[in-house]
């Protein structure tokens, strides 16, 4: 808990009505989207400028008071969950665009606006802001850098960090710190907006963003490929980028997720597939047409027994609103709904989705596996009720042998969503305890006094702790 | 504390409806609150998980939980984008009840539900006098909405324009060639709904009109009263049950295919909320309120899905350059509740009107029933983004199909001194009629 005269001296700083510290409103900052124990915060703020952000840093330095920054809360790994308690820093007033520069193709942004926004603003300008993660309506870009955010995307157009140009944030003893640039090209001082984006809010605290944006695809073509087996479907992706073809888009869902989407939308797939693949080609009209072709050809020979292209933007737009409903479906199965995001090499996704079916009946849980096959981070989604601790205790142990199988494949725990929380305990098995260790030394030279997001990725070890 | 056992209790009766939730916050997107407030405990999510607190006993009394569940305008905007299919609205109303009859609730509404709405008697005697007496504290400001302000400051009123209260109800204008009017095809029972009776009578006449001009049997029973949300809204189950039994007796009087109204507050409430929030309902109440809500349809809906005249016959004499621009906002209890959205705008482009679609047709008005009353600042900044909208699309009329929407747009075009009329769409579909008999 902390005292009165530091809940006095925030509601002076940001004014009464954005400092929030009754049980109540703290109790609704405790979760996030990730399925973990609540934790309340003591204090939650809402600053509307750099200066209110600067000071309350300067405050919470002076009094040892961790912060964690919480953009829309849409997190899934814990990452916006106040571990230490602590008070909750709230993006939500800092949400303007700065500026979006045609000329040469960047926009500056507070934390605090949301991805759907700046994507629809640039949109209107002819330019394109490719990162899309699932929760793009709600998420932040302050949450997307802090998370390095994926998305539908990635495999042609990458992810946040790709698009990260520079950082305005302020350090855990509050000094402004300004890196990377409006260019192209920056190569003085360290790359900390490298280090920066992805480090979940434990080494500064975001103030501005500076976006790289490109130019809009001038054509698209859409299809859905539908298969008698999973293997054959996880084949052709592996031999989409083998032939040196990069989809904008490559979608898998398996026949779990097929009939839970059927089920929700109606929007007629063929239920008794064993997989679909959902693939978008875009760039040129000449390449695209070509590469549809091609890319067509490879889903037949593969073995698909069927391939639909989108003819008009409206058959398009019910491709993708079948595979953006998919979570949405499985979460209507059952009560609690637990999403991984362990991602392998591309190559090794006919080896995963396999054993992704091995372990739900090993394990006798539910596992409805879809996403984005294109760049190996597959989503195997687990559906199960928290409250029946005998299944939860399966799943716990499901989720471990997920992470140890991508880690056998080469692949990685998290694709996307981050290490938070969740996967903190399990990040030594993929890097080693000396890329650990380093990290810890670089947070406590950093944040001597650990008040930056607490417990996140490295874990919150008996030294760290204060 | 055992009291508070008690209350978790109760609430555990959501439970089931509760868990759904996955915490995913898409409601942030949707929530014309949260927009304003940027307050985890404004939108659905925060607000389920203080329910879910409650459920878990965690807090030392309900009084902050009730304040911060009461401020929503139910919407349901966050419903009807809910990924997972949270029925967020009834729990919100389930919850309300469970609050209101554990603390009891405050003496002002124990008069307002109590003794007067839920005696439909009373509560008509009332408004005709407060209507005989407005003139003493409210002046007309003659401009296209037809609102009136205070002549003095007053706290209770602010500086709104609100809409007077008609100077002869609905049904004062009642006669038996009206109330019961045979026609050749079906049969509908029309509910006047509390709002439309007393301040919009006008879209009460033009229904009538436009039912009888397509031939349909008429019914509007006497002893009419509120279809009970404003007394559900505060968790008033007692005074809403009442309701309904009052009005089950009433239609058990006659035979009809359909019940419509033009108050899409009041077709919602009778179809989605009678059925669902009606506490431990007797076998035989429960098939009536189940029947009665499959009879019951907004009245856009009806006509056009129904009746079936051909809407695409247009009833204009003007030429299409001269035609009035009328754009048309979807009120959240149409269109997220019920779904109802094409047919309202296929009755104004019948009516001979252009329709001008604005930015964000669908987004609330910022209403929200007694939230205007509580919260009139956020009801006032939501509502401004919707004037805003309307005033840009360069239209001379706006419509809606829901007399609460309509009197809160009025309030925010007269704030502005915008000269934009605000209409029914029965209105311009009955005034149409007219010009083309005449």
């Amino acid at each position: 808990m902390i005292n009165q005269s530091i809940i006095k001296a925030l509601k002076n700083i940001v004014g009464p009505e954005h400092l929030l510290s009754e049980k109540e409103d703290m109790y609704t900052y405790s979760y996030d989207a990730a399925v973990l124990t609540p934790r309340m915060p003591s204090a939650a703020v809402m600053p509307a400028s750099t200066e209110e952000l600067g000071r309350i840093v300067s405050l919470c330095h002076e009094n040892c008071i961790p912060i964690t920054v919480r953009g829309s809360g849409t997190n899934l790994s814990g990452g916006t969950i106040p571990e230490t308690s602590g008070i909750v820093l709230l993006t939500g007033l800092l949400n303007k665009i700065i500026e979006i520069n045609e000329q040469d193709m960047y926009a500056v942004v507070q934390p605090g606006v949301v991805t759907a926004t700046l994507a629809a603003a640039v949109e209107q300008k002819g330019l394109f802001y490719p990162p899309d993660p699932g929760s793009q309506l709600v998420s932040t870009l302050g949450g997307n850098v802090a998370e390095n955010a994926g998305g539908l995307r990635g495999l042609k157009y990458g992810v946040t960090k790709d698009y990260v140009m520079g950082l305005h944030f302020f350090d855990a003893r509050g000094n402004y710190v300004k890196t990377g640039s409006r260019t192209v090209k920056c190569a003085t001082g360290y790359n900390l907006t490298g280090l920066m984006t992805g480090s979940e809010g434990t080494l500064g605290i975001l103030d501005e963003i500076i976006l790289k944006l490109i130019p809009a695809p001038i054509a698209r073509q859409s299809m859905v490929a539908v298969y008698d087996t999973i293997e054959q479907a996880s084949e052709t992706v592996a031999g989409i980028i083998a032939a040196r073809i990069i989809p904008a888009t490559l979608e898998i869902l398996d026949n779990f997720t097929i009939r839970a989407v059927e089920d929700y939308s109606r929007v007629g797939l063929p239920i008794d597939a064993a997989a679909l693949l959902l693939i978008e080609v875009d760039g040129h009209p000449v390449v695209v047409k070509e590469d549809g072709e091609k890319v067509e050809a490879l889903c037949r020979k593969m073995g698909a027994k069927e391939i639909k292209v989108a003819e008009t933007e409206k058959e398009r737009d019910k491709i993708w609103a079948a595979r953006r409903s998919a979570l949405s479906a499985l979460a209507k199965l059952k009560p609690t709904l637990v999403l991984e995001d362990a991602t392998v090499p591309r190559s090794k996704i006919p080896d995963m989705v396999l054993a992704l079916q091995q372990i739900a009946s090993e394990f006798n849980i539910d596992i409805g596996t879809f996403g984005h096959a294109g760049d190996g981070n597959l989503h195997p989604t687990i559906l199960t009720d928290r409250r029946n601790t005998e299944e939860f205790k399966r799943v716990e142990e499901a989720i471990e042998a997920i992470f140890d199988k991508a880690l056998t494949l080469g692949g990685t725990l998290s694709g996307e969503h981050g290490t938070g929380l969740a996967k903190a305990p399990f990040l030594e098995k993929e890097a080693g305890f000396s890329s650990v260790l380093f990290s810890r030394q670089l947070r406590r030279a950093l944040d001597p006094q650990n008040i930056l997001n607490p417990g996140k990725i490295t874990g919150l070890s008996e030294e760290d702790s204060i | 504390m055992n009291q508070m056992n008690e209350l978790a209790a109760l609430v555990k009766e959501l439970e089931e409806q509760l868990v759904i939730c996955t915490r995913c916050g898409m409601c942030q997107s949707v929530c014309p609150l949260f927009e304003q407030t940027h307050k985890e405990t404004d939108v659905a999510r925060g607000k389920l998980a203080l329910l879910d607190g409650l459920m878990k006993n965690i807090f030392s009394d309900p009084n902050g939980v009730t304040q911060r569940l009461n401020k929503c305008l139910l919407c349901g905007s966050c419903a009807a984008n809910c990924p997972s299919g949270v029925n967020v609205l009834e729990i919100f109303i389930k919850a309300r009840a469970i609050l209101t009859e554990y603390k009891g609730l405050s003496v002002l509404k124990k008069i307002i539900f109590k003794k007067m709405l839920a005696n439909p008697g009373t509560f008509d005697t009332l408004t005709q006098w407060a209507g005989w007496f407005q003139s003493l504290f409210m002046k007309s400001e003659s401009n296209a909405q037809k609102t009136s302000c205070v002549r003095l400051i007053s706290p209770l009123i602010d500086n709104r324009h609100i809409l007077p209260i008609a100077r002869t109800a609905f049904h004062k204008t009642l006669s038996p060639q009206i109330q019961k009017a045979p026609g050749s095809g079906l049969s509908a029972l029309f509910f006047t709904g509390c709002l439309i009776d007393k301040f919009l009578p006008n879209v009460a006449h033009a229904s009538v009109k436009v039912l009888n001009h397509h031939d349909v049997t008429l019914i509007i029973p006497r002893g009419q009263g509120c279809c009970g949300i404003p007394a559900l809204a505060s968790g008033d189950r007692a005074t809403f049950t009442k309701l309904v039994d009052h009005h089950l007796d009433l239609f058990q009087k006659d035979e009809f295919d359909v019940l419509v109204t033009a108050c899409a507050t009041c077709t919602s409430t009778i179809k989605k909320l009678w059925p669902t929030v009606y506490k431990n309902p007797s076998n035989s109440v429960k098939n009536q309120l189940h029947t009665l809500s499959e009879k019951t349809m907004d009245i856009n809906q009806f006509l056009v899905d129904h009746v079936n005249p051909d809407f695409k016959k247009d009833l204009s004499t003007t030429q299409q350059k001269d035609r009035e621009i009328v754009t048309y906002h979807d009120p959240c209890h149409l269109k997220k509740s019920l779904g109802v959205a094409a047919q309202p705008r296929k009755i104004i482009r019948a009516a001979g009107k252009t329709l001008v679609e604005m930015d964000g047709s669908d987004r609330c008005c910022g209403m929200g029933g007694s939230f205007n009353l509580y919260h009139y600042g956020l009801s006032s900044s939501i509502g401004a983004l919707k004037q805003k909208n309307i005033s840009e699309t360069g239209c001379r009329t706006v419509s809606t199909g829901c007399p609460a929407c309509m009197m809160q747009i009025s309030d925010m075009l007269a704030k502005k001194k915008k000269n934009i009329k605000v209409r029914h769409p029965m209105e311009l579909y009955a005034r149409a009629l007219a010009d083309k008999i005449t």
